[in-house]
């Protein structure tokens, strides 16, 4: 964790996120318009009124002028980031640091990706001029690396994991037909699902999260300002984002059945909250999904179920929406794609709706009735064994 | 010990295509045999490299290479020239020259000529690939391989080179235009009538130097690119029957420029000391080399590894390869990309950087803990000491599988492209495509080797490294 942490000296006071989809009416300036208006407005603040942004997009533009231009800001500073699938989040967390600091009253935190309009299946990350010895797999190969890993070290049958995979991804498909924003809004069955045609390994279409446009935003203020501004300010607990040494594809050591990136942005996240037990304590868990290994992996590394274990609680249905400790109840990447920059502040708009009680009734986590007030976020970027990785956790009160 | 071979080594792709096949796509009446086919990953590069491999392998270590020449008729590259690749590829001295003998059929009797003749140990390397249209008999009787000999003096020397007699004609046999994908041949029974004679004249201007007589010949390799005169030389010239050496083409083709290598070593290879050894080849006219087999031979085979043996690598052959996906290969049949881009072709600087990585697969070993380090880097996974590296190469380590995947999505010639998780012997692990694979019979814990492939070409680049391939087994 950073040293000391900024837990509880920031809140979110305004959110908006545009609906994820095929956007092919939509180019990114509009994403951003549409992100940054609705959260302005869910603040109650005018854009003038904000006194810097970050913005976070992998490709849909460079500097801030991707932001200034479409919003015709006023002379503010703009920074644009970049750290891979973390993007979003890396955006928030910037603006985070720099509202504790004192520098700024108001930020916002913005992110945006327009990846429809590449004309290619899946996603395509730019690349540097190379010796041409790296292997150009796609990111489903990737991560389906994972799939044999863990059934050999867990003793989990070929056939118990593809059921394991469907679960995630029935759930996930379930909770976003429950959401407007989702990409996918529809149920779909878990025949469908384990009958989909494979893309690599283990994982078939329905195991990988769409590729989709979208933009997300988070105005950011002190806390001591926050009730200024709404009534149910959503408190942030600890930031938390490491780069992996990315040895792992180079240790023998290394077993690729966990992320040690998450596994150390979990522990750094939890200590700055002072959250002891995560599978308790969490209201919710927006994690990144992209693939369906991915999110049982997750479950494990974030400290959900125990070692060796997460596919018998995800079987068991601990993790629905009506489970024990709910992970992704609005979809997930799996229902909303993945247009990179947006998608950890989407996230974050989920806890922003579900702690304030905002999310509709049939997509209402039970865990917040029950007396949770805290919800992570979770992204990572990169493959296994090489993965950045970012943990948020907020809340629903100023001090616990 | 005068001057002859001290090692040698055969590459054969893995991939055969039943002759069969093309006559049942193209509805032409069936004949025998298969043909050697280099993978979509190969070219006379990366299979002049295996060659190459093979015979170093087995050399004895006092001798190592100090020219290289390699020869082919299918070069990868014009103007750049192509033995440089290779040179990188074995790791020879920066000090070595090399060089291609490209063209002409005839051109691998020049780099085992230019290589016979050197007055330091000279590798001379013949690779092709041989084409044709579909449903033509060169694309039939075609084949593609590679054979390595390096000549120095010494008591290494396995097969002394006791005499060698040339015969050169201008007649139109065989020709190309430059950019032609297949050959043209006048009609054969013309190209008989002037190789018999000129083979004739060559066979006994080289058994007098030698001063032997036909009946002392313990061994006849006849090949070439006529084949109906190579049978009228193996019957008409006055050897025993007994002694003429199948020329291979029913099995694996012929594989042009690299034909009468791989024939002579599949002789070495079964060879007893003190026979003697004929090689008469016919291209543009004939040559007839002598080969006395030395008692060196016995020790040269502890060392050569069985799985290198031409009959092993024939036998090892893969047949269940579809006509069409040959053709695919062969970009005689274009198939819809999947919608993705292209990779990027290797960008120089880098390459030129990172060559003894990207060519040689030299890894590095971390000088204070010993970790092995895949590719190499200056800081230790381990212990993170800086700029404390040792190289080490990792080509001939072999390795398992720790865990694999296969990829359906991204762009590779020949999908789906398999990818797993190498741990070598020693440590180090890498991730890298598997080639010559079954998708469906990959498992973890699978032994695998490394092989100089051709990854792809973009741009008119074409991008060289290494892949794994199922281990085709030791010593």
């Amino acid at each position: 964790m950073a040293a000391r942490g900024i837990r509880d000296r920031v809140a979110i006071v305004g959110m908006g996120c545009t609906r994820f989809g095929e956007r092919w009416d939509k180019g990114i300036d509009d994403l951003l318009i549409d992100a940054a208006t609705e959260a302005f407005d869910s603040a109650g603040v005018a854009k003038d009124d904000v006194d810097a942004f970050w913005l976070g997009t992998m490709g849909s533009g460079i500097s801030g002028l991707t932001l200034s231009r479409p919003l015709r800001l006023d002379y503010k500073p703009v920074t644009r980031v970049e750290n891979m699938c973390a993007t979003g989040s890396e955006a928030f967390r910037n603006a985070c640091y720099a509202v504790a600091s004192g520098a700024i009253d108001i930020a916002m935190a913005i992110g945006g990706e327009k990846l429809k309009d590449s004309g290619t299946s899946g996603l395509v990350i730019p690349s540097q001029p190379s010796d041409g010895t790296a292997p150009e797999l796609t990111a489903p190969a990737l991560f389906s690396l994972l799939a044999p890993a863990y059934e050999q070290k867990y003793g989990v049958s070929p056939e118990q994991f593809k059921e394991v995979m469907t679960r995630i991804a029935w759930k996930n498909h379930h909770n976003g037909s429950l959401n407007p924003r989702a990409q996918f809004r529809h149920e779909v069955t878990k025949e469908t699902i384990a009958r989909s045609p494979i893309v690599a390994g283990q994982l078939g279409i329905f195991d990988c999260s769409g590729v989709s446009d979208g933009a997300a935003a988070a105005v950011i203020v002190r806390s001591e300002d926050a009730y200024r501004y709404t009534d149910k300010p959503i408190f942030v607990k600890a930031l938390s984002f490491v780069a992996g040494s990315a040895t792992g594809t180079a240790d023998p050591r290394y077993d690729y059945t966990t992320f040690p990136a998450v596994v150390r942005a979990g522990q750094n996240a939890y200590v700055e909250a002072g959250v002891e037990d995560p599978r308790a304590e969490l209201a919710m868990a927006e994690v990144h999904d992209c693939f369906t290994p991915t999110e049982l992996v997750l479950y494990e590394d974030l400290g959900f179920a125990q070692r060796g274990n997460g596919w018998r609680e995800a079987l068991a249905g601990a993790f629905d929406i009506d489970g024990e400790l709910p992970v992704n109840p609005d979809g997930g990447l799996k229902a909303f794609g993945h247009p990179i920059g947006a998608s950890g502040l989407r996230m974050l708009f989920e806890c922003w709706l579900q702690l304030r009680g905002e999310a509709p009734p049939e997509r209402t986590v039970k865990s917040i009735a029950a007396g949770r007030k805290l919800a992570l976020t979770h992204n990572l970027g990169g493959a296994p064994g090489e993965c950045v990785s970012f943990v948020s956790i907020v809340g629903s009160e100023p001090a616990l | 010990m005068s001057r002859g071979i001290v090692a040698y080594g055969v590459y054969l792709p893995y991939w055969r295509l039943v002759r069969a096949r093309i006559a049942e796509a193209l509805d032409l009446p069936a004949t025998r045999g298969t043909r050697s086919v280099a993978s979509y990953d190969e070219d006379a590069t990366t299979m002049a490299v295996e060659a190459g491999l093979a015979a170093l392998r087995a050399a004895s270590g006092g001798t190592a290479p100090a020219e290289l020449v390699v020869a082919t008729t299918a070069p990868a590259y014009l103007d750049k020239t192509n033995a440089v690749t290779v040179h990188a590829a074995l790791g020879l001295d920066r000090g070595s020259p090399a060089f291609d003998m490209n063209g002409a059929v005839r051109s691998g009797s020049a780099a085992l000529r230019y290589a016979a003749r050197a007055e330091r140990p000279a590798l001379a390397i013949l690779s092709d690939c041989r084409n044709g249209l579909p449903g033509g008999a060169e694309e039939r009787d075609g084949g593609d391989g590679a054979a390595a000999f390096l000549f120095a003096g010494g008591a290494d020397v396995v097969a002394e080179q006791v005499a060698y007699a040339a015969t050169t004609a201008e007649f139109l046999d065989r020709w190309r235009l430059p950019g032609e994908g297949a050959s043209h041949l006048w009609e054969e029974r013309f190209g008989e009538s002037e190789y018999l004679p000129l083979a004739e004249e060559a066979i006994t201007d080289a058994l007098k130097q030698a001063g032997v007589t036909t009946t002392d010949v313990d061994h006849l390799v006849v090949t070439g690119s006529h084949a109906r005169a190579v049978r009228a030389v193996q019957r008409g010239t006055g050897f025993r029957p007994a002694a003429v050496a199948d020329d291979l083409t029913d099995l694996i083709g012929n594989a042009g420029a690299a034909h009468q290598g791989i024939a002579l070593a599949g002789v070495l290879d079964i060879a007893a000391p003190g026979a003697l050894v004929a090689a008469v080849t016919l291209a543009d006219g004939a040559e007839a080399t002598v080969f006395r087999v030395t008692n060196a031979i016995v020790g040269y085979r502890k060392r050569q590894h069985s799985s290198d043996a031409v009959s092993a690598q024939i036998a090892a052959g893969r047949t269940d390869l579809s006509y069409c996906r040959f053709l695919t290969w062969r970009d005689q049949l274009r198939r819809e990309p999947p919608r993705r881009p292209e990779p990027s072709p290797p960008s120089a600087p880098p390459a030129a950087r990172n060559q003894s990585w990207k060519f040689r697969f030299a890894a590095c070993r971390c000088g204070v803990c010993g970790t092995r380090l895949v590719p190499p880097g200056r800081v230790c996974i381990a212990c993170g000491a800086t700029d404390r590296m040792i190289e080490e190469s990792l080509a001939g380590v072999p390795g398992a599988v720790a865990t694999f995947t296969v990829d359906r999505l991204a762009f590779t010639p020949n999908p789906p492209m398999v990818v797993a998780v190498i741990d070598f012997e020693g440590g180090g692990r890498f991730r890298c495509e598997l080639t010559d694979v079954d998708p469906e019979t990959v498992a973890i814990g699978d032994r695998v080797e490394m092989t100089f492939r051709k990854v792809s070409t973009t741009q008119g680049i074409h991008n060289y490294f290494w892949k794994a391939r199922p281990a085709r087994g030791g010593v």
